[in-house]
């Protein structure tokens, strides 16, 4: 006889209060960046040259632009719940363990936004 | 919960160290090395979207010794963690955990790793 209730079953969490929502995010987020990385290694490998007029124009175009948005979006939630888990490996004391996640966290926000915002601003600028 | 006095399991310096065991290692410090690179590319991303100048300042530090290395160890990283990344995906479907298939798989990564760095720099 199991004494667990049909709810806890159902949300599938153990005692350590946390299911496999970490390890599934994980998993999609990484086939989304063999996609997204592949394709962003292969178009620098077809840019004519790194000066600033071919990379703004490679930055600013449509499709570009938005794959460059989605990949820097899902590095970021990659590593996020990367470092999340180095974080709760190697540092001991909650205190500092939850400081430190909470600036993992906060950190990975500000990368994605400003890389974000620095290709609207390239991408939209182009058109101005 | 503070007793040091307390027996141990056989730790990892025991066993004949596996090549596994490397990789593994491997996977978590590239992982690492990569989240720094997230850094790079917002800094690559802020000096394009702050004009020529700023651009042109950047590239000048990307060419130096330091910077060609740095690139070329993110992009070890990058193909090292793809290529483990491919095996952890391959082992969430249940296969590959024999220890000789593992020990294959290894290689395979490693080789992927150098196949894939140096074709991408002779490519660009």
């Amino acid at each position: 006889m199991s004494l667990r209730s049909p709810l806890g079953r159902v949300l599938g969490l153990g005692s350590a209060k946390d299911g496999t929502g970490h390890w599934w995010a994980q998993r999609v987020s990484s086939i989304g960046l063999l996609l997204l990385g592949t394709w962003f290694l292969l178009s620098l490998l077809q840019l004519e040259s790194f000066t600033y007029p071919s990379v703004a124009a490679f930055v600013a175009e449509p499709w570009n632009a938005i794959l460059m948005i989605l990949m820097v979006g899902t590095i970021a939630y990659h590593s996020k719940l990367g470092i999340q888990v180095v974080i709760e490996d190697y540092v001991s004391g909650s205190a500092l363990k939850i400081s430190m996640l909470l600036l993992s966290s906060f950190a990975h926000v500000l990368v994605a936004f400003a890389a974000a915002y620095s290709i609207l601003m390239i991408s939209l600028g182009a058109g101005a | 919960m503070s007793n040091q006095n307390r027996p141990q399991s056989p730790h990892f310096t025991i066993y004949r160290w596996p090549l596994s065991m490397t990789l593994s290692i491997l996977h978590r410090m590239t992982g690492v090395a990569l989240s720094v690179g997230l850094i790079a590319l917002m800094v690559w991303l802020l000096a394009i979207a702050s004009g020529e100048t700023a651009y042109v300042e950047l590239q000048g530090q990307v060419q130096t010794i330091y910077g060609r290395l740095l690139l070329i160890g993110w992009s070890f990283a990058f193909f090292f963690h793809l290529s483990n990344g491919v095996r952890h995906l391959v082992w969430d479907t249940g296969a590959g955990f024999e220890k000789s298939q593992a020990q294959i798989s290894s290689y395979l990564v490693i080789i992927s790793t150098v196949v894939l760095t140096l074709a991408y720099w002779l490519a660009l």
